[in-house]
C-alpha cells in the first residue's frame, strides 16, 4: 500500500516542485514516523497496561460478579444467587460484629498514628542533638515486615516472659493476658500497628512542616502571635492538605492491614480481632465461601471508594487556602 | 509594629534576654526528654529482639529480667533452621524480591519513559486508567488473582508469587512526574544528533534520573521482601513459602513460647531490610515521605 502511494506523488513532485502538491513528501515522512512513535508507544506501555488489566481492573468485575454467587472454589462453576450473599452478611449479627471491630480498629489506629505522628513531628522540629538519628529510628519500622515486627511484639506482650511482665510489675500489676483474651486482644494489634506507623506520619509531617512558608510564619509573629496561636490558627490550617492524604492512605492501609493480624492473633480469641480485612480472608481462603468472601471484598471497595472520593472533594476545595 | 519589635531582646532592656534563656532551657530539656523516651520506645524492641536471639536459652525465661545476655550463643538460629527449612525460605524470598523488583522497575520506567516523551492517540485516557490502578485495593484482587493463577498453573511458583504485583501504576506515575521535569533542551540536543528513543532513553534519562529510580527501585524491593498475604495464598508447600510467611509456621510449629527461635528467625527477617534502611535511608524516606507531600 505504501508503494502505490509513493508511485503517485512521486511524479508530481518532480514535475513541479513549487506546485501545491510538494508537501507530501515530508508529510508522508512525519505519517510514518508518527506510525513508528505509536508502535513503540505499545511496546514500551503495553506490558504494563496488561498486568494492569488483568491484576488489577479484571479482578474488581470478577470480584464483582463472584459476590452475586456461591461457590466453594471446587465445584466447576459458581452458582448466580443475586444479591443473596449481601443480605446474608448484613442480617449477620456476628458480620455487624465484624464492621463494628473494623470501625474501632480503623479509627483508633487512624487517629492515634495522626496525633502520635504530628506531635513526633514538632519534637523533631525542635533543635535538640539526636533528633534525625531518633527520627530514623521511629520511621524503620514503617518499612519492616508486619509479620516480623508482631513476633518481636508477641513476644513482648508474653505475660510470663515478656517485657510487658516488667513493665506492669513497676506499676505494681499483673501484666494482661494481652493476645489470649477478647478484651486485650484488640488493643494489643491497635499498639502494634500504631508503633509500626506512626513514624512515616510523622515523618511526612515533619517535612510539610518545614515546608511552611517561612514569611507567614514570621508576619503572625511580628503581630504578636503566640507559640500556640501560631501552631493552633496558622500551622494547623496550612497542614490540612497533608492530614486529608494522610488520613486517607491510612484508612486504606488500616482497613486492609492482614500480617499483623495473622501472626498476633489470627482473628481471635473468640473472634475479637476478625477485622473485615480477616474476615475476607477466612471467609473464602479457609470456609471456602468465595461467594460471601467476594461480597465482604465488595463492601469494602466500596467504603474505601467513599473515603477517596470525599478526600478528593476535600481536596479541591481547601486547594486554594494556602 | 513598633511595639512588637520593640519587645525583641535584641533591642530592648538588658532584662529581657534571662527569661527567653532559661525558657530556651527548659524547651531544649522538654525536647530532650521527648526524644530520650521516643527513642526507647522504638530501640527496645529492637534490642529485645536482637539480644533475645543470641541469648542462653535459660536466660530468657529468667525473673528479673536479664538484660544483657552472658554471653552470645547461636542455638537458636540452629533450632529454627531444624524446625522448618529456613535457608528455602530465604532463598524464595531473595529470587522472589530480586526478579520481582527488577521487573518491575523495568517496566515502570519503559512505560514511564512512553508516557512523558511518545505521541499516541488517547494517552491522556490511558494514563488515567493506569493512575486509577491505584485506588484498587489489593484485598479486592485476591480471591480472582488466586483464580488467574491457578489458571496459569503457577501456584506454588515463583513467578506466581511475584506476577500480579508487577504491575507498576505509582512507580509509572513517579517515573513520569520526574522525566517531564528533565531539561529539555538535552533530549532536544540528542534528537537533533540521531538518537533514537531508546538511545535517549538509556544515555540521557535514565542517568539524570537516578535517584528516582533508585527510589522506586528500593520501594519495590521492600515491598517484595515483606509481601505477606498474596505469599500466604499462592504457596502452599512449605518448600515454596517466603520468609514473612516462614516466621509465621515456625511460631506455629514451634509453640508460642518458644521465643529463642522465634526471635532469630524474626532476625533474618528483619535484618536485611534494617540494612537496606540504613545504607539507603535517605532514598527511602525521601520516597516514601516525598511522594506524600508533593500532593
Amino acid at each position: 500500500m505504501s508503494m502505490t502511494a509513493q508511485r503517485i506523488t512521486a511524479m508530481p513532485v518532480a514535475e513541479i516542485p513549487d506546485g501545491p502538491a510538494a508537501p507530501p513528501a515530508p508529510q508522508r515522512n512525519r505519517n510514518r514516523r508518527r506510525r513508528r512513535e505509536y508502535m513503540l508507544f505499545a511496546l514500551f506501555a503495553l506490558p504494563n497496561l496488561a498486568l494492569i488489566a488483568v491484576f488489577a481492573y479484571w479482578p474488581v468485575i470478577g470480584n464483582a460478579y463472584l459476590s452475586l454467587t456461591r461457590w466453594d472454589m471446587i465445584a466447576p462453576s459458581p452458582t448466580f444467587i443475586g444479591l443473596d450473599n449481601y443480605i446474608n452478611l448484613f442480617t449477620d449479627p456476628s458480620f455487624l460484629r465484624v464492621l463494628r471491630i473494623t470501625a474501632v480498629w480503623v479509627v483508633a489506629v487512624v487517629g492515634a498514628s495522626l496525633l502520635g505522628g504530628l506531635a513526633l513531628a514538632l519534637l523533631f522540629t525542635t533543635k535538640t542533638r539526636g533528633r534525625s538519628a531518633v527520627s530514623a529510628l521511629a520511621f524503620s519500622p514503617h518499612i519492616l515486615s508486619g509479620a516480623a515486627v508482631a513476633a518481636i511484639w508477641l513476644f513482648l506482650f508474653d505475660p510470663n516472659y515478656g517485657l510487658s511482665r516488667a513493665f506492669f510489675s513497676v506499676l505494681g500489676f499483673g501484666s494482661p493476658h494481652w493476645t489470649t483474651t477478647s478484651q486485650w486482644a484488640l488493643p494489643a494489634l491497635i499498639i502494634v500497628s500504631i508503633w509500626k506507623g506512626v513514624g512515616f506520619v510523622a515523618i511526612v509531617y515533619l517535612s510539610a512542616l518545614q515546608s511552611l512558608p517561612e514569611d507567614v510564619l514570621e508576619a503572625a509573629r511580628l503581630d504578636g502571635a503566640n507559640r500556640w496561636q501560631v501552631f493552633r490558627y496558622i500551622k494547623l490550617p496550612l497542614l490540612s492538605p497533608t492530614t486529608m492524604f494522610l488520613m486517607v492512605t491510612q484508612v486504606i492501609g488500616a482497613f486492609q492491614s492482614f500480617d499483623v493480624i495473622a501472626m498476633m492473633t489470627s482473628g481471635g480469641p473468640a473472634e475479637s480481632t476478625t477485622t473485615l480485612s480477616w474476615f475476607i480472608y477466612n471467609e473464602g481462603f479457609r470456609q471456602f465461601k468465595a461467594g460471601s468472601a467476594a461480597a465482604g471484598a465488595m463492601i469494602m471497595f466500596v467504603m474505601l471508594m467513599v473515603v477517596t472520593v470525599v478526600q478528593m472533594r476535600f481536596v479541591e476545595k481547601k486547594v486554594h487556602y494556602s | 509594629m513598633t511595639t512588637t519589635t520593640g519587645s525583641r531582646p535584641s533591642t530592648d532592656t538588658p532584662s529581657t534576654p534571662a527569661p527567653r534563656a532559661r525558657k530556651f532551657r527548659i524547651r531544649s530539656v522538654g525536647g530532650m526528654l521527648g526524644l530520650t523516651v521516643v527513642g526507647i520506645v522504638f530501640l527496645l524492641p529492637f534490642y529485645w529482639m536482637f539480644s533475645s536471639a543470641f541469648k542462653p536459652e535459660g536466660e530468657i525465661y529468667r525473673w528479673p529480667l536479664q538484660w544483657i545476655p552472658s554471653t552470645i550463643v547461636f542455638d537458636h538460629f540452629a533450632r529454627a533452621w531444624e524446625a522448618v527449612p529456613f535457608a528455602q525460605f530465604f532463598v524464595n524470598s531473595l529470587i522472589v524480591t530480586a526478579a520481582g523488583s527488577t521487573l518491575k522497575v523495568l517496566l515502570a520506567v519503559f512505560s514511564a519513559y512512553a508516557f512523558a516523551f511518545l505521541r499516541f492517540p488517547g494517552k491522556k485516557i490511558v494514563f488515567l486508567a493506569v493512575l486509577g490502578a491505584l485506588m484498587v485495593p489489593g484485598h479486592v484482587t485476591l480471591l480472582i488473582n488466586y483464580m488467574t493463577i491457578g489458571n496459569l498453573g503457577l501456584i506454588n511458583t515463583y513467578a506466581g508469587i511475584f506476577l500480579p504485583g508487577l504491575a507498576s501504576a505509582f512507580g509509572t506515575f513517579l517515573l513520569r512526574q520526574h522525566f517531564l521535569a528533565l531539561p529539555k533542551e538535552v533530549l532536544e540536543a540528542a534528537e537533533l544528533d540521531g538518537c533514537g528513543h531508546v538511545r535517549r532513553l538509556v544515555y540521557f534519562v535514565l542517568p539524570m534520573s537516578k535517584p528516582a529510580v533508585v527510589t522506586v527501585a528500593l520501594i519495590a524491593v521492600i515491598d517484595e521482601w515483606n509481601d505477606f498475604i498474596w505469599p500466604l495464598l499462592v504457596t502452599n508447600t512449605l518448600q515454596a513459602r517466603t520468609l514473612p510467611i516462614g516466621l509465621m509456621f515456625l511460631k506455629e510449629t514451634e509453640g508460642v513460647d518458644q521465643w529463642g527461635p522465634i526471635m532469630a528467625g524474626t532476625v533474618l527477617v528483619i535484618l536485611p531490610m534494617l540494612l537496606l534502611f540504613l545504607f539507603a535511608q535517605r532514598y527511602i524516606v525521601a520516597g516514601l515521605a516525598g511522594a506524600a507531600v508533593r500532593r
